[in-house]
């Protein structure tokens, strides 16, 4: 089990990096950010001085370097905008996504869990085909969609609720809505699916007909039993919703990572899109490493392989 | 979006093709016949094909000209069934040849990532080795990034048009197909007819073409009608972000784009470009579940 942690752990860290250095190289690709921070009748002399001055005018190995060697220690850069820390800016919208994020996910295993449980146990009835028609429609639904649909609903027509921002809680009201829509059709989707292979399975027979009455029977044996495919498959699934969070973000102006990314690949701030990258896949790898462990402790025959 | 990724096998085994072809293009007919919600995808998958064909000679009015006598109509006023934009152009004729720009996202982007992933997960599970454990370091790597992060980066560096997005999404979207179909492959492996032709001596070359290749014209199928609708979706949230699709061309994700500026006051321009999508989506969807419980009865249901 050790084994597999810290094989699986440098796996990570591999894929930090490369993924570090493919954005590195197509960032570079896009072209010469001087052209956007200089204004058009900029001289020649004050081109190649601004070029200079951000260390642009060297090899693309160099560059490339020069980078890897200052992001291992956390530095990636200042901002070409506004001049603060890289890094630091994009920590400073940490919490906010992981708000945003934990909210969504909250409400989400919240409604989909009892959704997919029931739906599974009366497999077939009417609720069971409503549940599944909702989260087929459910999946087809884009997240900005879902997100002008409630701005219209709830702050153009109601009033009732701010169209984006953030600062009270009000504020998180309908971007936590858009965000677990999506992830709570798919979790649903989940619970149903790992609910009813246990269903099937003897000893949930055996229980029935020793005469277990159905509430323990749910909650004691079938639904204890697939709560481990279930943490597996959303835990798998984190990283659609963070996916969900950017887009989110963007429409409700919620302040955090993914619309500073946004924001900066508008206006090709290098070093913030970099240090944002760099966030993102580095949450995403320790989510998908916390997933395989979880996974590996449940299912032993993964950890032979 | 990225659907969760399966790293078991689509198919189980299909080494028992009894029955002959006749019967079983009548038996896929009859099942399809039986599937309320197969027959509604396949409906919708036709009329999202014909308008994309023959949009043009259907759309009442011309989807890009302004008109600004005109403009912000409701639906059903002076002749404009779902009302006009900002711009006075007739929002049923942009949705109409709207539809033309998801199927050409939505198949070339199929095809481009399903055949470089195919041919990736092919090599990789085939020849296993050294290949492999790079090939699917790379897919881990693309994998450990949300799928839409990395579309919009890749089509901000690239620049926004019709073929910029299709070369992102083709770059997002190919270690899906990669992922499945080397375990397919792996799977095939260990299949007691292809340990029987390598023991008979029949070369890795001639295997990899005549047995393993066919069999896995299934779960590309399934696989490819499934990561459609996602590629749609994708498609239309970048364009909605303003990268992608740009106006005036017609696409739905940007005429969504152009219709939150009056979310306020014109209900109609979010409305019903965005239920344009969903219908598409779900049709799509409603078709590879289809396709996928009948070709695969082992997971039906599901």
């Amino acid at each position: 089990m050790l084994d597999f942690i810290v094989k699986r752990f440098f796996q990570g860290i591999l894929v930090v990096f490369l993924v570090l250095t493919a954005v590195f190289f197509l960032m570079r690709l896009s072209g010469d950010p001087t052209t956007l921070f200089l204004p058009q009748d900029a001289s020649r002399e004050q081109i190649e001085a601004f070029q200079h001055q951000m260390g642009l005018d060297r090899p693309l190995y160099v560059q490339y370097g020069e980078f890897m060697g200052n992001a291992v220690q956390g530095d990636f850069g200042e901002s070409l905008r506004t001049q603060q820390d890289a890094l630091q800016s994009v920590l400073d919208r940490l919490p906010a996504t992981f708000q945003l994020a934990a909210a969504a996910l909250i409400l989400a295993l919240v409604i989909a869990i009892p959704l997919g449980v029931l739906s599974a146990y009366y497999r077939n009835s009417i609720f069971d085909r409503v549940a599944v028609g909702l989260t087929v429609i459910g999946q087809a639904i884009p997240t900005f969609w879902m997100g002008l649909l409630l701005i219209f609903l709830f702050a153009a027509q109601l009033k009732i609720l701010p169209s984006g921002g953030a600062g009270t809680p009000i504020h998180m009201i309908l971007p936590m809505l858009t965000l677990a829509f999506y992830s709570t059709a798919r979790f649903t989707r989940f619970t149903r699916s790992a609910m009813l292979d246990v269903l099937q399975q003897d000893f949930i027979r055996t229980a029935k007909a020793s005469g277990t009455p159905t509430f323990p029977l749910i909650m004691k044996y079938a639904l204890k039993n697939s709560l481990i495919p279930i943490i597996t498959l959303v835990a798998l699934d984190l990283g659609e919703l963070l996916g969900g969070a950017v887009i989110t973000e963007i429409v409700f102006s919620w302040p955090g990572v993914g619309r500073l990314i946004e924001q900066a690949l508008m206006t090709r701030d290098f070093p913030v899109v970099l240090a944002g990258v760099f966030i993102i896949a580095l949450i995403y790898t320790v989510i998908n490493f916390l997933a395989d462990v979880i996974y590996a402790y449940v299912n032993p025959q993964i950890r032979v392989k | 979006m990225a659907s969760s990724i399966p790293n078991e096998p689509l198919i189980p085994e299909d080494d028992s093709l009894a029955f002959s072809q006749k019967t079983k293009a009548a038996e896929f007919f009859t099942s399809l016949l039986h599937s309320w919600t197969g027959l509604l995808g396949v409906a919708i998958i036709f009329i999202l094909l014909f308008l994309s064909i023959f949009g043009h000679w259907i759309a009442p009015y011309d989807p890009v000209k302004t008109e600004l006598t005109a403009k912000l109509l409701p639906p059903l006023t002076d002749g404009h069934l779902l009302g006009t934009d900002h711009l006075g152009r007739d929002l049923l004729s942009r949705i109409i040849l709207g539809a033309r720009i998801s199927v050409i996202i939505g198949l070339s982007t199929v095809l481009i990532a399903g055949l470089i992933g195919t041919v990736i997960g092919i090599i990789s599970g085939f020849f296993r080795g050294w290949i492999d454990i790079v090939l699917m370091r790379l897919v881990d790597v693309q994998l450990s990034f949300p799928f839409i992060l990395l579309v919009l980066i890749i089509n901000a560096v690239l620049g926004a048009g019709l073929k910029n997005i299709i070369i992102s999404l083709a770059i997002g979207g190919w270690v899906i197909f990669a992922r499945v179909i080397r375990s397919e492959v792996l799977a095939l492996r260990e299949k007691d007819f292809i340990q029987a032709a390598v023991a008979t001596g029949v070369s890795r070359f001639e295997i990899l073409i005549k047995h393993i290749v066919p069999n896995l014209f299934t779960p590309m199928i399934i696989l490819a009608s499934l990561q459609i609708s996602s590629f749609i979706i994708a498609e239309a949230s970048v364009s909605f972000l303003g990268f992608g699709v740009q106006p005036p061309t017609p696409a739905w994700g940007n005429m969504l784009s152009e219709g939150k500026d009056f979310i306020f006051s014109a209900w109609w321009l979010i409305t019903f470009p965005g239920l344009a999508i969903i219908i598409t989506a779900l049709g799509i969807n409603l078709f590879g579940d289809w396709l996928r419980d009948t070709l695969d009865p082992k997971i039906k249901g599901k």
